[in-house]
Order: C-alpha cells, then structure tokens, then sequence
C-alpha cells in the first residue's frame, strides 16, 4: 500500500474538534491524548495516560450517561487493538451519540515504533462492522474528515467507527493535564455536577 | 453445605432473598449502569437488572471494560456496580489503576469460585489470590457468607463506595451461592 499520502494527525484531530461544541472527547493513551490537547485544552477532555485498551469503554460509559451529548472517543490502533472486545460491547449496546475514531499509523509510536497489526492482518473497520457497528468507514482525505465531522454532532445517528489511516512522524508532545481527579472532576462540573 | 445447580434447574427457583436484597440497595443508592460479565452466582440479579428499566445492563467481553465503563459513567454523571466472578478480578489487574487515578465511587460484586467444596481444580489458583489482587490494586475488600448478612455488608460496600469515594470489592462467598455441581 502506499504510504505517500498518509494525513498528519494534528492536522486530522484539529480538524474533527473544530466544531465540537459541547462533545465529550476521549483521548486513548500515548500520542492520541497529546493530539488532542494541541487541538485545545477543553474541560470535556477526558485525557488518558494509562488503562490501556479502556479508551472506547470509558466512551461508552459517558455516552450511556449522557444520551443527549456527542461522545467522541480518539484513540490509536494499538490502543484499539488491546480492546477490541469493547467494539462487541458497543455494537450490542448501539449508543447513537458515540462516536470512535481510530488514528491507524500501524505502529506503536510511543515506545519506538514496532508494528502492529494494522499494517499487516487486521482490518479494524471490518472488525467494528462485524461487530455490529453498521456505520463504519475508513477515511483517506482532509476533505472527506472535513465532510464527516459535523456529523459527530448528530445524537441519533451513531455509533459510528472511523479508521484514518496518518503517518508514522512522532511529533512533539503537547502535555495534557495527567491529574485524574482534576480531569474528571472539571468534566463533572462542566456538565453540571458538584463535587461529593 | 448446599450445591447450586445448572442454569435449567435454577431457572426454576424463586429468587433467594439475598439477590433481591442487594437489588434494593443497588436501586436506594441510585444505580444506573450495570457491566457483568455472568456468574451463575449473580443470574438472578442479572434478570432483576435487565427488567429494570432504570438500569443499563451492560453485557461485557471481559471484565475490565467493566471498570472503564464505570470511570466514564461517573464522569458522565452516573453510578454503577460490577458483577463478576473470582476468576474475573484477574482480568482487571491493570484497569484496576482507575480507581486511583480518578478516585471514582468504584463498586464491585464478586462471586467467589475456588473455595468451600470447590469441585474444578482451575477455579482455585485465582479464587486464593482474589483478596490479594483486589487489596494490592487499592480496593477494600468486604465479604458475605451467610444469606443474612448480605444486605448489611452490600448496604456498607455502596456506602463507602458512593459517598466516600473509596473502591470497594464486595465478595460473595461460595458457601453463600452455592458450590457449583458437576455431574455427568
């Protein structure tokens, strides 16, 4: 496959978060999290520093609670692939304001940059839709990410699963807040909240 | 001792009091979302749940992404509880790192295998390190063994859960369910 044309994730997650207006946005451990905190800080971000593999499920529960919100989960192939059982999950409670996008660089940037799975065997669309998550597309262009995010927006509509294929370049980390506390006690406030 | 039997026998028994007691304190202390991962043990609970229309049951592949959905219930606003069995704490060593980090109101329900008249040989090895998994990981570990203490002992596990925040594991004895029973 060529890799020529492969997107630039910053550019990819800041052009999905642009219009998020009052999402919730889950960022998978490692480079997903620093993309989403160059997108802006955000009191709904819901970085993740560990828990690998629970980016969707921590999704998933915010959804459930949250029918009315968009729920948007950012996370990588690696990430996805430790939970993959999470897309049954989800396919079988088929949560309509969820949202799962997959930044597949086929590699574990985080700790030097072994392959997974994605480059060679697994398909993560087809494994989301043979999950049961009918809505599930790879996406190749800045057009087509600029056409599908308002999109997210769309409560009644999900789940939906996107695989974007973006270059293996690791960028320079952009440091999100990695106090758990603060980060889910400033999202509970934000919708309303107190604290116990 | 009493046995437990398969699922077609036991779908034909009442619902020990036990598991409508702890379905009451799971409804007082307001819960909304419920992952399992089944348990012969938790198969009435799980029936009440899944006829509740208050509840989410929340079927799970492996327990672990019980303890991330519960993390990002709390932070969307909701409360909820964990079923599993013994066998599944295993499974959730390392997601157990969110009941640290985000100091949510974590609350587990086990069913324990591997102990009083254990028949299978595979159920004991993790059902022996359960306690020890669950209080290395940061969670406080409260039991029930006899049908009248369930109540008071779950009622005390949602308390401290919920209102200070502080994981908690309940188990639920093998003398109390029932030791499984296989026959040929």
């Amino acid at each position: 496959m060529s890799k020529a044309n492969l997107l630039e994730r910053r550019s990819v997650v800041s052009a999905l978060l642009s219009g998020r207006k009052d999402a919730i946005v889950v960022g998978g451990l490692g480079a997903s999290t620093y993309d989403i905190a160059a997108a802006g800080d955000h009191d709904r971000n819901f970085y993740l520093w560990g828990g690998m593999g629970g980016a969707v499920m921590i999704a998933l529960g915010a959804a459930l609670a949250q029918p009315k919100l968009p729920v948007v989960v950012i996370t990588g192939d690696g990430e996805m692939l430790m939970g993959m059982g999470s897309l049954a999950t989800v396919g079988l409670q088929k949560p309509s304001n969820l949202t799962i996008i997959v930044l597949d660089n086929e590699v574990y940037g985080e700790t030097g940059g072994q392959a997974s799975h994605t480059g060679a065997n697994t398909d993560l669309v087809g494994v989301a839709r043979a999950c049961g998550i009918s809505d599930a597309r790879s996406i190749a262009t800045m057009a087509e990410i600029e056409a599908f995010a308002p999109s997210m927006q769309d409560v009644s509509a999900g789940p939906r699963f996107v695989s974007i294929k973006i270059d293996s370049a690791n960028l320079e980390r952009v440091l999100a807040s990695r106090d758990g506390s603060f980060i889910v006690t400033r999202i509970r406030s934000a919708l309303g909240f107190a604290p116990i | 001792m009493h046995a437990r039997h398969d699922s077609s026998e036991n779908a034909a028994e009442p619902v020990p009091a036990w598991s409508e007691d702890i379905f009451s304190v799971l409804q007082r202390f307001d819960v909304r979302q419920v992952p399992y991962v089944p348990d012969a043990g938790h198969s009435q609970l799980i029936e009440r749940v899944l006829g509740e229309p208050s509840m989410r049951a929340v079927p799970l592949t492996t327990e672990e992404e019980g303890v991330a959905l519960l993390a990002g219930a709390w932070a969307g606003g909701q409360r909820g509880v964990l079923l599993m069995q013994s066998s599944g704490v295993g499974n959730c060593v390392n997601m157990f790192s969110l009941t640290q980090i985000f100091r949510f109101p974590f609350l587990t329900l086990v069913t324990m295998r591997g102990e009083w008249g254990e028949f299978n040989p595979w159920q004991v090895p993790m059902g022996s390190a359960t306690v020890d998994v669950l209080e290395l990981s940061g969670i406080k570990v409260l039991r029930a063994s006899h049908t009248s203490e369930v109540r008071e002992v779950v009622e005390a596990g949602a308390g401290q859960a919920y209102n200070a925040c502080t994981p908690t594991a309940v188990l639920l004895s093998q003398r109390l369910i029932g030791a499984k029973v296989f026959t040929r």
